[in-house]
């Protein structure tokens, strides 16, 4: 549980970090929290040579408010985001999910950034930016580009990011007033990754669906979003159980997981329908 | 003075001794981060040791080829088993009979298995170079499955090839290592033939970990010019440790010292001795240097000591009003690749035949058959006394059982089957003599704190609810009630390694009052500087804050055997209060010199002795103790202190009623535990805030284990459960509220009555929170299902029964 030596790099600008990144090539990696990297790189399956920490660079920073969407700094921690005031009334789907993610101590270090960028199925953060139906901005040396959440996750680790890319902002649209939401999810403990995790957003004629640790990339599904939209909650369900393809572990068998996936999903329709206001 | 116009009350209660919430000493230093545990030894020039461990469960090692770890910056040496045969220590006696090896020669038998010990300036550099150590395996065939090692033609220990006959007993396969039988099988099955109703079930209790939060470590540290080994340790046992470094070590015993620091949780996971000791020693004799070594958790989770793994076979015979008539049990023990079980030595199973629990009955029969797999060693107490808390979760469990074939209450199938409080000392019929116990009292004192009718009540409408739609939650009751066996044990039957299980402590009284006290034991976190100095304080009259205890130093504390099994309070504790009395009784000669009386005419009043018919003339402890360093008594040795060896007459046998209410989610196999209510009755009360603290930990431990918590393999032998995100351990979010309670049986053969309670609530709660979920489905017809009850087997109980529509 020791990793393998690195050298460390703390640049200010992002400039200068991305040129680090094309200087070392895949022996480099951005660190921002740490709290899924380190773990990997303890296990020696992450050995890398250049660690570059990304807290120093302003550009990834901060929570601004547009009219109708935030802008999320990639290097915002879990942490702000529950601690938010504005964000916790403008987005509250944000804030459940959030506080439904590991334990304080990894909250205060581990990023929003960190966590859509990761492409670990099991992060939470992933699946609820494609229900929000979130826009990642990607900065690298030919420059800056929007990739929405729904496009970015091409299988387990691999995203449409590429190595010498750096996430730097995420762009939540505010849902409308009144918009009902849930973040439902079933794990074994405090600290544990989803069995099986739904989020839901409905409002006035529209719907939104995904679903988390389901599949090797998150779960959204727009037959469901759909489904729900129109009013057929059954339809809904089915339309997302028939996206998702779990994998046995120690949570438990894939008939367990799709069961479970289909009680989580409709007891987040539930309370979302429940907190439709207006 | 104001000494002399306290009541005796007052004075009593100054002493804070035995029966006072006194907080615990040792916390001062663990809340400030100031305690001083293995891994905070640091001396000048000290290296670090790390194992290259086996990626696979059953292979040959070809070859293994250290040049480029050598090369390593910081590397020093590459220990292998060809480097430790010369000094015939690649092998090493394990506590069961067996050997082990020490790092893998020719073979490795488990995942996780010690390959070679990197040596190195730091930590890094040490695991840098395991990362460049070369090992070349040739992969043989894996048995996961005890049932199919005994039938298997794969022979795991070639180094006992034609041996057939074992440390405890014929083998009677290459896979088998004992057959361990107890009771009498002619006359139970005789029972069983003509009994009203006999139960069968097959009972698993899952292979786990103790998992302390402080993994194992040692420093070892050779100094060249005394020829002394000084050997800091995680140790349960630092005197049998060194006694076994010296056997295996040829290093004279004087020029070994043991020091257990302080400990971080143990569980009965550092009891045994493992190969991190001996490649640290080996490393600090070749370099001259202190050599440390301390696991991390995956190594503690994949090579130390694990837990149970039990398969239990059971048959229970009953008239039809419900009377037990016999108990019959056939286990199948998978010990893993070595059999390192820390067990007394003529007990391969543990004290497994209390397996008739609480309950008086007449004939039973008990055979234990261990294993060898594809798995990792071990077989210790986690927090038990040597397989009680499996003996404990088979009873309750075939209790439940019975009770669905008879279609009665199981409360009332047990209060019609408890041991009698008249039937005491009463002999069992796996041959134990238990002590003391009110079974009755404690079962009705419990069943009306937690309102039992009214609970079945609700129950029963919660079912009616359930089939009418109305819920998707199941309710299910626990109960269980435990007899444990602790305190090994009597020097005649209780040896480890030939070392007899008396305990021991020496007390020196000091001219001002105050005291140091010295045990054969070991403290882990169960406070033994705190409860051991109100024994002291009530024997002998002088303030717990005034005695200072020590335990761990073998160059100073006496020897003992340890602490695991529950054994400190009932073995060293029991050694405290002799050796406080033999101080009191020459402080009674003291007392009647200096009040110019005879002997027999001063006694005993809390913390003085008295001249009898006149309380004005009195010696205090205090005036006592200045007085034996200061005075000339003829006849008397000056000085006060004295030392006691204490053999246990008897084990104890302490128990408990416990029950708990649990809510069960059959769509997601969730649950929640409503309420857990535990009595425990230890005998005698030290400390009950401890006791309490005590509960808390062990049903906590109790709770994981049943609910979630085990060591899982595939069928290639792979570990499953390495880490803290899949091994189950709750945080304070999951643990339940609990609810305890007590009654009080002293043990008659202790001097101060005391059974020891430490591990009651992990055998006590595992059945109970188990029950719960048994108890929950048993309307749908469910009889067994094995533990772990995490969500998806018990979402799979649901689903076999139709519960999903
Ligand atoms: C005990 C524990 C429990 C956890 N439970 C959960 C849980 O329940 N749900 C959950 O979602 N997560 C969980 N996590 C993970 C946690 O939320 C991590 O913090 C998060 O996944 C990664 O964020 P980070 O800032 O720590 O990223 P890091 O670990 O620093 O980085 C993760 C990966 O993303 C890359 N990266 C980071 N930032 C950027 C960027 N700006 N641009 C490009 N690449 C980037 C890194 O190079 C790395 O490959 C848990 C972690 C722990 C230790």
């Amino acid at each position: 549980m020791i990793p393998a030596g690195f050298d460390y790099h703390r640049p200010a600008e992002l400039d200068a970090a991305i040129g680090l990144l094309q200087e070392h090539g895949d022996e480099a990696r951005v660190i921002a929290g740490g709290h899924s990297l380190v773990p990997m790189m303890k296990l020696r399956m992450a050995v890398l040579s250049h660690l570059v920490d990304l807290r120093d660079i302003p550009d990834l920073q901060g929570i601004e408010f547009g009219a109708d969407s935030i802008s999320l700094g990639a290097m915002v921690t879990q942490h702000e985001l529950i601690a938010h005031a504005g964000l916790a009334e403008a987005v509250p789907l944000l804030r459940e999910a959030a506080l439904q993610i590991a334990d304080p101590q990894v909250r205060y270090l581990g990023t929003l950034g960190g966590n859509v960028a990761n492409g670990d199925p099991g992060n939470d953060m992933p699946g609820l930016m494609q229900c929000l139906d979130a826009t990642y901005k990607v900065t690298g040396p030919d420059g800056s580009r929007q990739i929405r959440a729904r496009d970015f996750y091409e299988s387990a680790y691999f995203t449409a990011r590429s190595d010498d890319e750096i996430l730097t902002r995420i762009t939540v649209p505010i849902p409308a007033a009144g918009t009902g939401y849930a973040y439902e999810k079933q794990k074994r403990k405090i600290g544990d990754y989803a069995t099986a995790a739904a989020a839901v957003l409905v409002g006035e004629g529209s719907a939104s669906i995904a679903m988390t640790n389901l599949a090797d990339v998150p779960v959204w599904s727009a037959e469901a979003g759909a489904a729900l939209a129109a009013g057929d909650r059954e339809g809904a369900v089915s339309a997302a159980l028939a996206a998702i393809d779990p994998q046995e572990d120690m949570r438990g068998p894939v008939e367990f997981k799709r069961h479970v996936a289909g009680v989580v999903l409709r007891r987040a329709i539930a309370r979302a329908l429940s907190r439709v206001a207006g | 003075m104001k000494d002399e116009v306290q009541s005796p009350e007052e004075r009593s209660a100054g002493l804070k001794g035995m029966g006072c919430s006194r907080k615990r000493v040792e916390d001062v230093r663990f809340t400030q981060g100031k305690g001083n545990y293995v891994d905070d030894i640091k001396s000048d020039g000290m290296l670090f040791g790390d194992f290259v461990r086996s990626p696979y469960a059953h292979a040959k090692v070809v070859s293994i080829n250290t040049a480029e770890a050598l090369k390593v910056p910081g590397v020093l040496a590459v220990l292998t088993a060809k480097d430790l045969e010369p000094l015939g220590l690649h092998w090493m006696p394990t506590l069961a009979g067996d050997k082990q090896m020490v790092l893998a020669d020719g073979k490795v038998l488990f995942q996780g298995q010690e390959v070679a010990f990197v040596v190195a300036t730091d930590r890094y550099a040490a695991a840098d170079g395991v990362e460049a150590v070369e090992v070349e395996y040739e992969e043989l065939p894996v048995l996961t499955d005890p049932f199919e090692a005994l039938k298997s033609d794969v022979v795991l220990r070639e180094d006992l090839a034609g041996q057939s006959e074992g440390a405890h007993g014929p083998r009677k396969h290459h896979n088998h290592i004992f057959t361990w039988e107890q009771g009498d099988k002619d006359a139970t099955e005789a029972v069983m033939a003509e009994a009203d109703v006999v139960a069968e079930e097959m009972v698993y209790y899952h292979r786990t970990h103790p998992c302390p939060l402080e993994t194992c470590g040692c420093v070892a540290s050779m100094d060249k010019v005394t020829g002394k080994l000084t050997l800091y340790g995680t140790f349960q046992a630092p005197h049998a440790i060194r006694t076994v470094v010296s056997l295996i070590s040829g290093i004279a015993e004087h020029n070994i010292r043991v020091i257990s620091p302080d400990i971080g949780g143990g569980f009965g996971n550092k009891v045994g001795a493992y190969s991190g000791y001996v490649c640290s020693v080996v490393a600090s004799i070749v370099t001259g240097k202190p050599v440390k070594w301390v696991e991390d958790r995956m190594d503690n989770l994949m090579s130390t000591a694990f837990a149970r793994d039990y398969w239990m076979q059971g048959k229970i015979s009953a008239t039809k009003e419900g009377k037990i008539t016999g108990l019959w049990c056939h286990t199948t023990a998978d010990h893993g690749g070595f059999d390192a079980c820390a067990d007394p030595t003529k007990f391969p199973a543990g004290f497994m035949n209390i397996c008739t629990g609480s309950y008086d009955i007449p004939s039973a029969y008990l055979a234990v058959d261990g294993v060898y797999t594809n798995k990792a060693p071990g077989g210790v107490a986690y927090r038990c006394s040597f397989r009680v808390t499996e003996a404990a979760y088979f009873i309750e469990r075939m209790i439940e059982v019975l009770a669905i074939k008879l279609n009665m209450d199981a409360a009332e199938l047990r209060r019609i089957n408890f041991i009698r409080k008249d039937q005491f000392p009463y002999q069992s019929a796996l041959g134990w003599e238990y002590d003391s116990g009110d079974y009755h009292t404690a079962w009705d004192k419990a069943l009306a704190a937690v309102g039992y009718d009214d609970l079945r009540r609700e129950q029963a409408q919660r079912l009616e609810d359930f089939k009418a739609g109305k819920t998707r939650k199941l309710m299910g009751i626990g109960l269980t009630h435990f007899t444990e066996i602790v305190g090994a044990g009597p020097v005649k039957n209780c040896d480890i390694l030939g070392l007899g299980m008396f305990d021991s402590c020496e007390i020196r009284i000091h001219p001002t009052g105050s005291a140091i006290a010295r045990l054969g034991t070991i403290s882990q976190g169960q406070g033994h500087a705190t409860t051991f100095a109100q024994i002291i304080a009530s024997e002998i009259g002088l303030p717990a804050d005034d005695i200072t205890l020590e335990e761990g130093d073998t160059d100073t504390a006496p020897y003992g055997l340890g602490t695991y099994g529950s054994r400190s309070t009932p073995v060293a504790g029991a050694a405290t209060a002799m050796a406080a009395r033999k101080i009191r009784a020459k402080a009674q000669m003291i007392a009647a010199y200096l009040l110019e009386v005879h002997d027999g005419d001063v006694e005993w009043d809390v913390d003085r002795f008295v001249v009898k018919g006149d309380e004005s003339r009195f010696k205090t402890m205090k005036e006592i103790a200045f007085a034996s360093y200061n005075q000339a008594i003829p006849g008397l040795e000056p000085g006060l202190e004295a030392v006691s060896y204490y053999d246990p007459p008897n084990m104890t046998y302490p128990f408990g009623a416990y029950i708990c209410v649990m809510e069960i989610d059959v769509d997601t196999g969730e649950h929640e535990v409503r309420q857990f209510y535990a009595l425990d009755d230890c005998g005698t009360r030290i400390n009950p805030m401890i006791i309490e603290g005590q509960v808390h930990g062990g049903a906590t431990e109790g709770y994981a284990i049943a609910m979630g918590q085990e060591i899982a393999y595939d069928d290639m032998g792979n570990h499953k459960t390495a880490t803290l995100m899949d091994f189950f351990l709750p945080t304070s979010w999951e643990t339940p509220t609990y609810q305890t309670d007590h009654t009080v049986t002293p043990s008659p053969h202790h001097p101060i009555g005391a059974k020891g309670v430490g591990e009651s609530p992990n055998v006590g709660s595992v059945p109970c929170f188990s029950n719960a979920v048994h108890d929950a489905f048993r309307p749908f017809g469910l009889t067994q299902s094995h533990m772990p009850h995490d969500h998806w087997r018990v979402w799979k109980i649901a689903r076999d029964m139709g519960l999903h529509g």
